[in-house]
């Protein structure tokens, strides 16, 4: 499923919203979470998960193609962690 | 940052109602859900990919009593993050409004 394939999902469901406004609310949803973790918040969402950054210290790394050595700078990655109920759902021991 | 957090951000923004902005947030997740339920990968293009992923059985202890366990197999969700949001949380602009910015500079 695409965020098209998402976006007309929910279209369908709604009433009252076309589906260029739905568009827009999913976007604006999906850049929410992602505003959020970069200004260092994190996001819970009971049932379905949690998003929030994890830091990656600096390490050492090497150019695959010359075989020089490099430092790689720490960085921060986002990580979501599924929720309960999602995990149960996934692994088919819960309804969904 | 909880689920009516992101609903409050849509009523603010776009001024439809709280129950509205909730509504859809609802039916997002229990879409995405559903989706990752049929084991169906899920994409979201500038956000990142939900990836449904098997796991084989295997050996895990007790980390309490150091007692030997079987991990059933399973599957389990993984999101991978795009690299847009990747480069965002590491406070590196999109593109798009880095060229605003020079713009108004």
């Amino acid at each position: 499923m695409t965020k098209t394939d998402l976006i007309e999902k929910v279209s369908l469901k709604t009433t009252g919203l076309t589906k260029k406004q739905t568009e827009i609310i999913v976007n604006m949803l999906f850049d929410s979470i992602k505003e959020a973790l970069a200004t260092g918040d994190k996001i819970a969402i009971r049932g379905f998960g949690s998003f929030r950054v994890r830091n990656r210290r600096n390490r050492e790394g090497r150019n695959p193609k010359t075989g020089e050595t490099v430092t790689v700078p720490e960085k921060r990655v986002p990580f979501f962690k599924a929720g309960k109920e999602l995990k149960e759902v996934v692994d088919g021991k819960a309804p969904g | 940052m909880k689920k009516v957090d992101i609903a409050n951000e849509l009523y603010e923004k776009i001024g439809i109602s709280k129950k509205e902005a909730m509504d859809i947030v609802e039916l997002v997740l229990d879409t995405l859900k559903d989706s990752l339920k049929n084991g169906e990968i899920v994409k979201i293009a500038g956000f990142g990919n939900f990836v449904v992923r098997n796991k084989r059985e295997r050996k895990g202890r007790n980390p309490k009593t150091g007692e030997e366990i079987g991990i059933s197999p399973r599957k389990v969700v993984t999101f991978r993050p795009s690299h847009i949001f990747k480069e965002y949380v590491n406070g590196q602009k999109p593109q798009v409004e880095s060229l605003e910015s020079q713009k108004s500079e």
